[in-house]
């Protein structure tokens, strides 16, 4: 489903450059010309606003680190020096910090919405694929992001995070040495986080352009799940049609963005991170950001060390096998009943495991985090594999046209209802 | 498996789901009654404290400068024997949006106080001299081990976090409700509350060490630091009440300006930035819809 690049450069230099480096070629047939699936609805404008997200975090990172101290007698000082004397540091700090649990919204929409509409099934495997890597170091960027002030938060949650890896057989304790730089969290630990954290948000763009590229040739899924099946009839040209629908989103999304940035900056984070780092003093619940709490509620659940460890990976790596667990023929969920209320229960779940993660370990808390860690996986083992199998799906349209404009009729080129030709779009449309 | 078979399957599965869902439903309307049930019984180890109305608060939330006054006040005459304030320079009591002092009178209460001069002098001694407005605020102790040996092993800590870095547990529903509500001001109720809440410890209670002192809101009961103040002990010029309750609210409001110095001019910036983008929203939504007619867009 490559879109054709109807680009056609004017001009002498245009053409000189096209002919040398298809640059702006690339870009219109990518970012204008491009086809998208006219039925999308907004839950498929997250992709752009995670984009904008991961620019919006490295700019104010960027700016941030000019006026930071990686050093752990200084790193909690020079936080509060951002935030009392750079100018507009409490706006770069604070924005940085609520970007993350911004992004971390996002990505949660994103992926939940690819769960829905079975935007994983073949033959968007790899995308899949890229997007839950993605995902993993965004969990690792935004855990070393989270050490660098030097908070009791970050330094106790450095502690027992880096500690899990002393679980695994043999090579465990070394491995924990290693990430520590010494023999507890100290001075080295922060130091390499702060290099990791400058270093993995230009890797996850790096995956992001694959992510992007594997997205262009496979094309976009869509709530029906039905492919492309016309061009013309099924698609819309991605300027300025997807464009307006994309930054209209993420402009009600920086508001909902705005408003915890300006108004509550601190309600995502923890009162226990303005005490500065003391490995003589314990705070009183150890508890991580809460995009992490459902895989540390997974962590806790299982009785020992290492099955928590490796529950709590799992949880992630049967994201990786989601395109192979889930049997069913249908993509999306609009035509499958049963799929449907499982999905909600899923998401239910996931919600609960957060909240368990938020509380301690005891009484009947850890009852239903193992009910509850057990119905995860079981939702990736048992009942995607078997609804597949047993489900009798809703009959699917027969293309993307028909579910837009009901059962097809001969339509002509230039019919209300279909969309002009990419290159023509712009003008015509002023 | 014969298609009959196989529908059969299918229609047994879905009448389990229905009542698979009256009893998640259930079971979700016990566990809020079971959390809430929990949220009582936590609550019993750290008393909540009762909400106060600060002049900060909300979207169009300002400081009061004879109220920070005051509170800066109290801090001089009362805390600071114990507390640090280290990350507060004197030429911030003249900083916008702030306690609202001139330039002249910082330099004025700079200079009451004795300062170590941080570079060294012709004979490499680091002689005391009066503060400067780029100097901070000295702290009363030269290191964490010199506090905590002077205050029974306690360590008062430095005020200029401390408001944001205390807080209690707010609990479900209200956790959420608060998102919308702004209700940011968890950690100066509590201060508030702590200062007013020493008390006889109830019959039979017995500190867990020597010199501890009872208070009905320190997380529990027992804290090292001993009644701070008094009805009447700071004096106040502007005839607002010199009670333990209003020292509480005065020093909880300086204590938030101390830890967010720039809290007017960020709210103000958000009111802003809010009003921009929901108009930029507003316009992007209509030339959107513009582009559209004529698709017969439907979404999902």
């Amino acid at each position: 489903m490559q879109g054709h690049s109807t680009y056609e450069p004017k001009g002498g230099f245009a053409k000189w450059l096209e002919d040398r480096l298809p640059i702006v070629g690339l870009v219109h047939s990518s970012a204008v010309a491009y086809p998208v699936p006219r039925n999308l609805n907004y839950f498929w404008t997250f992709g752009g606003i995670l984009t904008f997200m991961l620019v919006a975090q490295i700019l104010t990172g960027v700016v941030l680190v000019m006026h930071y101290t990686p050093s752990a007698s200084m790193a909690f000082e020079s936080v509060e020096k951002i935030m009392r004397d750079v100018n507009y540091g409490w706006l770069l700090r604070y924005l940085h910090a609520n970007g993350a649990s911004m992004f971390f919204i996002a990505v949660f929409i994103h992926i939940f919405r690819g769960m829905y509409y079975g935007s994983y099934k073949a033959p968007r495997e790899v995308l899949w694929i890229l997007g839950v890597i993605i995902y993993l170091l965004m969990m690792a960027t935004a855990f070393m992001g989270y050490v660098l002030p030097w908070g009791q938060m970050s330094f106790w949650g450095a502690t027992v995070i880096t500690n899990l890896f002393s679980a695994l057989p043999v090579v465990g304790p070394s491995i924990v040495t290693w990430l520590w730089g010494g023999f507890s969290v100290d001075d080295a630990t922060l130091k390499h986080f702060f290099s990791l954290h400058y270093l993995l948000p230009f890797m996850i763009a790096g995956v992001v352009g694959l992510h992007i590229w594997a997205l262009h040739h496979v094309g976009q899924n869509n709530p029906t799940g039905v492919e492309v099946k016309d061009i013309r009839k099924d698609t819309v040209p991605f300027t300025p049609y997807a464009t307006m629908k994309d930054a209209f989103a993420l402009v009600c999304f920086l508001a909902f963005f705005s408003y915890f940035a300006f108004f509550i900056p601190n309600y995502l984070g923890h009162a226990d991170n303005y005490i500065k780092a003391n490995p003589l003093v314990t705070p009183a619940h150890i508890v991580p950001e809460w995009y992490f709490l459902p895989f540390y509620a997974i962590l806790r659940a299982i009785p020992s060390k290492l099955g928590g460890v490796i529950a709590m990976f799992g949880a992630i790596a049967v994201l990786f096998f989601l395109p192979w667990l889930d049997s069913s023929k249908v993509r999306s969920g609009k035509y499958r009943p049963l799929f449907k209320q499982f999905f909600w229960v899923f998401v239910g779940v996931c919600i609960l495991l957060g909240w368990l993660g938020s509380k301690p370990p005891e009484g009947w808390y850890v009852t239903v985090s193992r009910i509850a860690t057990f119905y995860y996986f079981a939702h990736f083992l048992i009942i995607l594999p078997l609804l597949g199998r047993i489900e009798k799906t809703k009959p699917l349209p027969a293309s993307i046209a028909e579910s837009v404009l009901g059962p097809a009729r001969d339509r002509l080129p230039g019919d209300p209802g279909l969309a002009p030709p990419a290159a023509a779009a712009p003008e015509t449309r002023g | 498996m014969s298609a009959q078979r196989i529908k059969d399957v299918t229609m047994s599965i879905r009448s389990t789901l229905r009542g698979a869902r009256v009893a998640a439903i259930i079971i979700a309307i016990g566990l809020g009654f079971v959390s809430a049930d929990v949220d009582r019984a936590s609550a019993a180890e750290q008393t909540h404290p009762p909400r106060q109305s600060w002049s900060f608060a909300g979207p169009f939330g300002r400081y009061d400068q004879a109220q920070l006054q005051r509170g800066f006040k109290i801090y001089r005459e009362v805390c600071a024997s114990c507390h640090a304030l280290s990350m507060v320079a004197f030429r911030n009591l003249a900083d916008e949006g702030g306690l609202g002092y001139s330039k002249e009178q910082a330099e004025t209460i700079a200079a009451e106080y004795q300062v170590k001069d941080p570079a060294p002098d012709d004979k490499g001694e680091f002689p005391d001299r009066p503060g400067r407005l780029s100097d901070y605020f000295p702290s009363p102790f030269p290191n964490e081990e010199a506090a905590r040996a002077a205050n029974g092993g306690a360590y008062p800590p430095d005020f200029s976090t401390l408001a944001k870095a205390r807080t209690y547990e707010r609990g479900f529903p209200w956790f959420l409700i608060d998102i919308l509500g702004q209700y940011q001001e968890n950690g100066q109720d509590y201060i508030h509350a702590l200062l007013g809440g020493y008390e006889e410890p109830p019959h039979g209670a017995t500190p867990p060490k020597d010199g501890l002192h009872y208070n009905k809101y320190f997380p529990g009961h027992w804290i090292a630091m001993a009644k701070p103040i008094q009805d009447g002990q700071v004096e106040y010029a502007d005839g607002t009440p010199t009670t333990i309750d209003q020292y509480g609210k005065d020093v909880a409001a300086f204590m938030t300006w101390a830890a967010e110095p720039h809290l007017m001019a960020r709210k103000q910036m958000g009111i802003v930035v809010m009003f921009f983008l929901i108009v930029f929203a507003g316009l992007l939504y209509f030339t959107k819809k513009s582009i559209w007619h004529g698709l017969k867009e439907r979404t999902a």
